[in-house]
């Protein structure tokens, strides 16, 4: 049996999702493959059941990804009979978009943020889960559960629905959509003692092991295929890393750690003396960054 | 070293979460507190703290010190204002309990963040800056808490070292408060004196307030025990959807708002009144024997009932209120004020209806707590209403239930939230008067003339031909013997709305009145002709909802308004061009046209009396004359 305050937390995220599947006409679950995914997947599971989801999963894929992210997401896919919808901004691809030669600000804009318009543009999906949480970041901290977009996906913080209890508003015109942050109350160290406890799958590369690593701009980037290309003072050196959190691989900077269990993680966390958004290089612009690309679209 | 933590070890935390709200006047320093809270308890990372001094050297304004409220205060410009404009909900973790604390901003406008937090909260913080004593802030403060259902209060007097630590200050304050907020009805007030800004009492025992013995705040936070009671109550459970997986299994999705139930009980639908028993209580981890308060489930019964979102399952012997009218507080939090007999989405719990304000009993200072007449509610404002839905809702007092006492009002037309209400006790006056009533029927009125009493209510522009075609079919029909009565505007307004002007309430309140009139002449068996402009869709629908769908009929008097501005029958459009005029209906005020009037007459096309005869068809094609 789960702790009283993890069930709480289980509780109250299922009953959003219930709430917003009654609501609207066509939600979808954006599905990242991290370990917030992972467990917003596990709870809308339980939320449905015995149902399947009655909803879809969408994964917005830069073609950046880790390969063993793109494998778990496949076996997961197949493993639990998703319905997986997975996009690409082919436009950014055919302009040559990356993260290592476009810088990590235009490629999350292309690849990240406009794919994700695109693709809900393009299902014409009217809710969309996001596994955001509200401990992650500052913006993050008071932006609401249910989350409205005007036409065309834009944010306005200084105009956002008050959110009494757990009523609702779920009312939207056509065009407009919203964003459902069912976990937004948990923090990260209540999805890793869930994940332990409810021993919820999660991308390998959350434990530590010894990986082919460089060092740039002060972080610890995982080679994790041929493109990314080596500077002459660069040499690749295996190191005991693992992340913290999962996104593009060049955008991405490992942790030294020895936790290649769970129970490692957990312990990790509660002593942990840095930020887990600190390894994701596309926040560290400026601290309102985050506000910036959330306005614009990003998830 | 550090000892691995197990599952027992998770297991352990066994308190649950607790959320809290901290809520002060503007200088009081709450996102100081709530950022000092975090950095104390090392939740702030070395990141966060590398950014935190670059910022305070930025937009801080505590000179060379770490300005703890920058974490807090998380948008772009609230950094630039330094105040905090919206909610900030924070997490942070003790060995011994996790919290949310939500940080409410303190200016008087703000209100209805600090209800919207407070909804959220079981425990208050209330910040008192020890120079100032307790405010007229405070006691607005401490009432919202107090409405919205919060028993736990944190008296914090904070900047305790800027009185050199006084201990009369700090028992003066802590006397003048507990004075005060005897009447609030909470279980527990604990004062403490603290320092956010240099940390006393905080976390750390503070060194210089040695006269203190009470606990720190954070060990209080930690240790305070608030039963959620709601196990113990009532079993409500709110249906929120339906499982329908194939056509064996038909299962009722939802939370157990409150109380607990198990396999086998009896329950009864509220708003339907069938009863049936829990056959299973199905979750992802298997059966279960019981469920309780807070449990997400789903739940199939024995029988085959009609049951749909919305729906409460209770047990027969303890049921909630069902009624159409309630009395509730309501905390108004749009731009635009609340008119009264104005239609507004309400959603209460997992239900969805339309429902209006008939009347507001009295508004509340939420300064002085006094209360005041009111015709209409603004934005932050707080009053002690009548509700009418025009479908019965199922509810609890909000003193007894949050989750089953609570709603929100949203606009039919923007989709904003703009108001907050807290059920207080159902309303049955109406079945007291229907009981009058029955001896002599409506029906029985209505045959004794010889006709079926109805509602022909005609809208349009002001010239539109309203009243002209009005009259015309008026004296037809009592060239055929019916008994009629005509209403009209400018003749009303002579009388019974003499006290209305010209402002959006009292407009709304002026068809509202010849709505009910209208309604009451029905009933005593007249057909009631209406010439009103009536430029509201929200209002002609309620009058409709009033008289009933099969007994009105709305007329659209169709004019274009050039054709209108040029017959001015009373000279209006010329003072509307002279700017003798303002808020006219078509120039600079809107008029929404009906989409689908019973009968459209468009007067360009035809003569007045050819429409008035059109009226008299469809009267009659409708039996409710005949030939």
């Amino acid at each position: 049996m789960l702790p009283k305050h993890l069930r709480r937390l289980e509780a109250e995220s299922i009953e959003i999702m219930r709430d917003v599947v009654a609501e609207f006409k066509r939600p979808v679950m954006l599905y990242s493959i991290g370990k917030d995914s992972s467990v917003m997947l596990h709870i809308a599971i339980k939320a449905f059941y015995p149902a399947k989801l009655p909803f879809p999963l969408l994964h917005v894929d830069t073609t950046w990804k880790f390969r063993e992210m793109i494998s778990f997401r496949d076996a997961t896919a197949k493993r639990l009979g998703l319905d997986l919808i997975v996009h690409i901004n082919k436009e950014g691809i055919a302009r040559g978009i990356n993260p290592i030669d476009s810088g990590s600000t235009l490629h999350t804009q292309v690849m990240k943020t406009d794919a994700l318009k695109q693709a809900l543009d393009l299902h014409g999906f009217d809710a969309a889960f996001g596994g955001a949480r509200r401990d992650e970041e500052k913006s993050r901290a008071k932006e609401r559960i249910l989350s409205f977009r005007s036409a065309g996906h834009v944010w306005d913080p200084r105009n956002q629905r008050p959110e009494l209890w757990s009523l609702f508003n779920t009312r939207i015109r056509q065009g407009e959509t919203m964003r459902v942050f069912a976990m937004s109350n948990w923090t990260e160290l209540d999805v890793w003692e869930y994940i332990m406890l409810e021993k919820i799958p999660v991308v390998p590369l959350y434990f530590a092991k010894q990986r082919p690593t460089v060092r740039r701009n002060g972080a610890s980037i995982m080679i994790d295929d041929s493109r990314l290309q080596l500077n002459c003072d660069e040499t690749p050196e295996m190191r005991m890393i693992r992340f913290r959190t999962l996104g593009c691989y060049p955008l991405s900077g490992a942790i030294e750690s020895d936790a290649m269990a769970i129970e490692d993680i957990v312990a990790e966390m509660r002593t942990a003396t840095v930020s887990e958004r600190q390894g994701r290089l596309i926040d560290t612009d400026e601290a309102a960054s985050m506000e910036k690309k959330k306005r614009e679209g990003y998830f | 070293m550090f000892v691995k933590p197990t599952t027992e070890a998770v297991a352990a935390r066994t308190k649950d979460q607790l959320r809290f709200i901290t809520c002060g006047s503007v200088d009081d320093g709450k996102s100081t507190l709530i950022g000092r809270l975090l950095h104390d308890s090392k939740m702030i990372y070395h990141d966060q703290l590398t950014v935190l001094e670059r910022d305070s050297i930025k937009h801080g304004s505590t000179g060379n010190d770490i300005d703890f409220a920058l974490l807090v205060d998380g948008l772009e410009a609230e950094r630039e204002q330094g105040i905090t404009i919206d909610i900030a909900y924070r997490f942070f973790t003790t060995p011994r309990r996790s919290f949310m604390v939500a940080d409410t901003p303190g200016h008087e406008q703000y209100t209805r963040n600090m209800a919207t937090g407070a909804s959220h909260a079981q425990l208050a913080i209330i910040l008192i800056d020890a120079r100032k004593g307790v405010m007229v802030q405070t006691r607005r403060h401490s009432f919202i808490c107090s409405l919205l259902g919060i028993r736990h209060v944190v008296l914090a007097v904070n900047k305790i070292d800027l009185v050199a630590y006084n201990k009369e200050c700090f028992d003066r304050i802590a006397r003048d408060y507990l004075a005060f907020a005897a009447g609030l009805g909470f279980n527990s007030i604990v004062p403490i004196p603290i320092s956010a800004r240099y940390g006393d009492n905080v976390v750390d025992r503070s060194a210089h307030a040695n006269w203190y013995h009470g606990p720190c705040l954070l060990e209080h936070l930690e240790s305070i025990d608030i039963p959620s009671g709601t196990a113990g109550q009532a079993f409500r459970f709110p249906v929120q959807w339906v499982n329908r997986p194939n056509p064996d299994f038909r299962g009722y999705a939802g939370t157990v708002a409150s109380g607990r139930i198990s396999a086998g009980d009896e329950i009864v639908v509220a708003a339907s009144g069938r009863t049936t028993r829990i056959k299973r209580i199905v979750t992802h981890d298997g059966d279960l024997v019981g469920a309780e308060a807070g449990d997400a489930v789903t739940i199939t019964l024995e029988d085959e009932i009609d049951i749909g979102r919305g729906d409460i399952l209770s047990r027969p012997d303890d049921r909630p209120k069902v009624a159409d009218q309630f009395a509730a507080y309501v905390i108004w939090m749009d731009q635009e004020p609340l008119a009264p007999g104005r239609n507004y989405v309400l959603r209460i719990g997992s239900q969805t209806i339309t429902g209006s304000i008939t009347a507001i009993r009295h508004r509340i200072d939420v300064n002085t707590c006094e209360h005041l007449a009111a015709g209409m509610l603004s934005l932050n404002e707080i009053a002690f209403c009548d509700v009418a839905t025009t479908m019965p809702a199922v509810f609890d007092p909000y003193d007894l239930n949050r989750k089953t006492g609570s709603f929100i009002f949203i606009d039919r037309y923007t989709n904003r939230t703009v108001g907050a209400g807290m059920i207080a006790f159902p309303l049955r006056r109406d079945t007291n008067i229907a009981r009058q009533a029955l001896s002599v029927d409506r029906r029985e009125r209505a045959a004794l003339k010889n006709q079926k009493p109805c509602v022909i209510w005609f809208t349009g522009l002001s010239g539109a031909g309203k009243t002209t075609i009005a009259n015309l079919v008026d004296q037809r029909l009592c060239s055929m013997s019916r008994h009629t009565m005509l209403l009209d505007g400018d003749n009303l307004r002579g009388g019974l709305n003499a006290d209305l002007g010209f402002s959006e309430t009292d407009r709304v309140e002026n068809i509202r009145r010849v709505g009910e009139v209208a309604k009451l002449m029905a009933d005593s068996g007249l057909i009631v002709i209406c010439s009103f402009i009536s430029p509201s869709r929200a209002e002609r629908d309620r009058v409709r909802g009033l008289v009933g769908k099969e007994e009105f009929i709305e007329v659209f008097v169709d004019t274009p308004i050039e054709e209108c501005a040029r017959r001015d029958p009373k000279g209006l459009y010329s003072k509307v061009k002279s700017g003798k005029i303002k808020d006219f209906t078509g120039i600079d005020s809107c008029y929404e046209a009906p989409t689908t009037p019973e009968i459209h007459l468009r007067t360009m096309e035809q003569t007045l009396e050819h429409s008035a005869e059109a009226v008299v068809d469809v009267l009659m094609a409708r039996s409710i004359i005949d030939g």
